[in-house]
């Protein structure tokens, strides 16, 4: 099975969180996609490395760039998600508001959009109508203008279905600093309603996995209730757009990045009753399930029940809460304190427990 | 949901707790044996709350972890090749083999697919008539019905292109091999719950006879465990060596009659090695002669495996209670639920798992 | 097969092991089948008996102790 052949790059595996130690022939596996630690060392150990000089070392959702005399604020994220059509929103949904979200976490406000399309050999056209439909459509409820675009068709064996990639750019106003190197000892952790919601509406028409729910993805862009929360004065610290692996993936990004601990009080954490049904049955944790239509904020202390009230008289923050705070203990971990009085480490997800889910 | 808080009341929990400390005047070892009661335990901080010479034990009741090294090698085989498609649960994918697990198959290009039920698989058999379909059928005896009526089912059906690979482990041969050990420190037992919603409790008092023994069979709950415990402290301080059912909500004495009638159609007790324990006579469960056509073992010409574990993996010695997870070396460094060395870490019934979700921090701390 | 309720989740489930299972009973469901259902009157009778426990103690509270004492009984033996 193993063979000479000559390797292009030199790829230092040492430390990688690889499940399988004593593999020999490295290669690309779900887990990589998943948004958990193996996603973040694919980044740190393989992509920043290659590109050399020429990479910045931001590794937030949107990058934040100065031009002339404007702050910008720039992303791209691809679309995957299985099946394409699912309850409460399709792959053009998330493809739109996905993007839209990376820029409101910088604080942006969204103004362009690019859609390249990759599509399998043999897609149903009326089913790209009703895709496309979808993007036009969560565009216009976005305010964002879609000004460019690309199509490429790949034959019958390779891809499945359509694949979207969406690129933006957002304009950030002066004063604005938000990004996941901020989040300080004292801060508040608030979340802007339920967990779980998106990736549950999605599992549950997974082949294999069917089960009845009434269940509809969040999917939504949150840029106005930003506008809404930056509107209050407050100094924001980190927003964060809990997707792929969950509140937990972003709270520990951010719990590193930032170089301090955060302890959550699991009852205070919303998590719908459907939500938790569902993760029960499939053996999930909601934290690490994937959100479409949420964020968390990290604000300071003293200022957390200006900013929830903010965002509770938003259609899209009625549940806002408080589920946390920045402590100095544990620094870069994120520990819960449970129902029995014990805590339990929250951990980053280790590689793809739903694969494409967004 | 009904049934189930009303089992996590803390005030109760308290009372229970309270008996507990007031009947306990020595040091006792006891073994809860399932996976998932080892999880609540932990998760729970139940054993943090016992008094200070109540040590639990925690036994090899985790399907995941025990699977032997060979049955894995031999399902990976399986998954890669072509026109087969490998249908499992979710928790055997990260398993460790010789060299690869399941993930990398995938990765590789095969088809391996994760299921909720072995039904799901025999779906996927009858929409792919052109692929072999080949079932993990992993489990104790609380996973055997399922698995044994999906058998069933496709040699009633006639589908042709379904096979399971087949590993079941048995309850009462893992405590007779646990009390014969001689490093053995367990004095008593909570025995699997929903092990016995299947099998009822007749194996159990000759166990508790000729190991003298106190055997209580515990639910999953916070009070179902607490339950357990304080009944088979109060019968090791009273001496007393009996069976006794503390979770008759879910487990009458005569099990589930009809399951038991499709088990013995069904499987045939074979011996078994246990991962990381070894082997165990009359431990297991195959495919009897009637559905030897189905046996995925039969089916595929998978001999010439052989398998290496890793070195310094103590997950035979966590299995067998003889050490705690946070007492191995690799644990939290070279092991980890990321790069896992053996299937105590992967499983979401593993004591090792549990541990590093649950405990890390208070291990980190002290 | 049948629909099972679990909690707000509906899922197809094999009840062919229960054969006599009435609508509204609960069971225990392990990967798709249904191996056992769920006795309500000993559940209810369980959780009596968790509530009995330590009631004397609440009851009675610290009466107990001069009570006893004044009989002359040893706390340890009650004798």
């Amino acid at each position: 099975m193993t063979e000479s052949t000559e390797r292009p790059g030199k790829i230092d595996l040492q430390g990688w969180v690889c499940p399988v130690p004593l593999r020999d022939t490295p290669s690309i596996v779900m887990g990589h996609g998943g948004g958990g630690a193996m996603s973040a060392e694919l980044i740190e150990h393989l992509f920043l490395p290659a590109y050399g000089a020429a990479a910045t070392a931001d590794l937030g959702d949107s990058a934040v760039l100065s031009v002339g005399g404007s702050t910008l604020a720039f992303s791209t994220d691809s679309f995957v998600v299985k099946p394409m059509f699912f309850p409460g929103g399709s792959i053009g949904d998330l493809a739109v508001n996905g993007t839209v979200n990376d820029l409101a976490m910088s604080g942006a406000t969204p103004l362009f959009l690019s859609t390249a399309y990759i599509l399998q050999e043999g897609t149903d056209l009326e089913e790209l109508v009703r895709i496309a439909q979808r993007v036009g459509a969560a565009a216009l409820a976005a305010g964002v203008r879609l000004v460019t675009g690309d199509t490429k068709v790949v034959d019958h064996g390779s891809g499945d279905g359509v694949y979207i990639n969406t690129a933006g750019i957002g304009v950030i106003a002066e004063g604005v600093n938000i990004n996941a190197y901020r989040a300080q000892v004292g801060d508040a952790v608030l979340i802007s309603g339920d967990v779980g919601v998106h990736g549950v509406a999605v599992m549950s028409c997974r082949e294999g996995l069917e089960f009845g729910t009434a269940v509809e993805s969040d999917t939504a862009p949150l840029h106005e209730l930003v506008a809404a929360m930056i509107a209050t004065g407050t100094d924001l610290h980190v927003l964060r757009d809990p997707t792929r692996g969950g509140v937990s993936a972003s709270l520990n990004e951010i719990a590193r990045a930032s170089g301090v601990g955060i302890e959550l009080v699991e009852q205070d954490i919303p998590v719908p009753e459907t939500v938790r049904d569902a993760c029960g049955m499939l053996g999930l944790d909601p934290l690490q399930v994937a959100n479409e239509g949420k964020l968390v904020a990290i604000v300071p202390g003293e200022a957390a029940d200006v900013v929830l009230q903010a965002m509770q008289a938003h259609p899209l923050g009625r549940s806002a809460c408080r589920i946390g705070t920045c402590v100095p203990d544990h620094a870069g971990m994120v520990v819960a304190r449970t129902g029995m009085g014990g805590t339990r480490v929250v951990d980053l997800p280790i590689g793809e427990q739903l694969p494409r889910i967004c | 949901m009904k049934y189930l808080d009303e089992f996590s009341n803390p005030d109760l929990a308290r009372r229970l707790l309270d008996q507990i400390h007031a009947a306990t005047t020595r040091s006792w070892a006891m073994m809860e044996v399932c996976g998932g009661q080892t999880h609540s335990i932990i998760r729970h901080g139940i054993d943090q709350l016992l008094p200070e010479g109540l040590e639990m034990i925690h036994g090899p009741g985790c399907p995941v972890c025990v699977t032997p090294l060979e049955i894995i090698d031999k399902a990976l085989a399986i998954a890669a090749l072509d026109n087969v498609i490998f249908c499992s649960f979710g928790d055997m994918l990260r398993v460790p083999g010789s060299s690869q697990d399941l993930f990398m198959i995938k990765s590789g290009g095969g088809d391996v697919r994760v299921v909720y039920s072995p039904l799901d698989a025999l779906d996927i058999a009858r929409q792919n008539p052109g692929k072999e379909v080949v079932f993990f059928g992993i489990g104790f005896e609380t996973t055997a019905p399922a698995n044994a009526m999906t058998v069933y089912q496709a040699k009633r059906l006639g589908i042709k292109n379904f096979s399971m690979l087949v590993s079941h482990v048995l309850v009462p041969p893992a405590i007779a091999a646990i009390m014969e050990s001689p490093t053995c420190r367990v004095q008593g037992f909570l025995a699997a719950g929903h092990v016995c919603s299947v099998m009822g409790t007749a194996q159990y008092p000759p166990l508790a006879e000729k190991y003298r023994v106190p055997i209580v069979v515990t639910g999953f709950e916070p009070l179902d465990i607490l339950e357990g415990i304080r009944r088979t402290v109060i019968q090791l301080e009273e001496g007393r060596h009996e069976l006794e059912n503390a979770y008759p909500r879910a487990v009458p004495a005569q099990g589930n009659v009809p399951a038991m009638a499709m088990l013995q159609d069904v499987f045939e007790v074979t011996d078994r090695t246990w991962r990381g324990i070894g082997m165990i006579p009359a431990s297991g469960w195959k495919l009897s002669g009637r559905y030897a056509g189905l046996d995925a073992e039969q089916r595929f010409d998978v001999a010439d495996i052989h398998t290496t574990e890793s070195s310094i993996c103590r997950s035979g010695e966590v299995l067998q209670g003889l050490i705690k997870p946070h007492e191995c070396a690799a644990f939290g460094k070279e092991c980890t639920p990321r790069k896992p060395l053996g299937a105590t870490m992967v499983s979401a019934e593993g004591a090792c798992a549990a541990y590093y979700a649950y405990r890390r921090l208070d291990l980190m701390e002290a | 097969m049948a629909e099972v309720d679990f909690g707000t989740v509906r899922k197809s489930v094999c009840l062919h092991f229960i054969p006599d299972v009435q609508v509204g009973e609960y069971v225990i469901v392990h990967v798709g089948f249904a191996i056992q259902r769920l006795d309500e009157e000993s559940a209810l009778e369980t959780l009596a008996d968790f509530r009995k426990l330590g009631i004397l103690q609440d009851e009675l509270g610290d009466e107990v102790t001069p009570a006893s004492r004044q009989a002359g009984i040893d706390q340890e033996t009650g004798l």
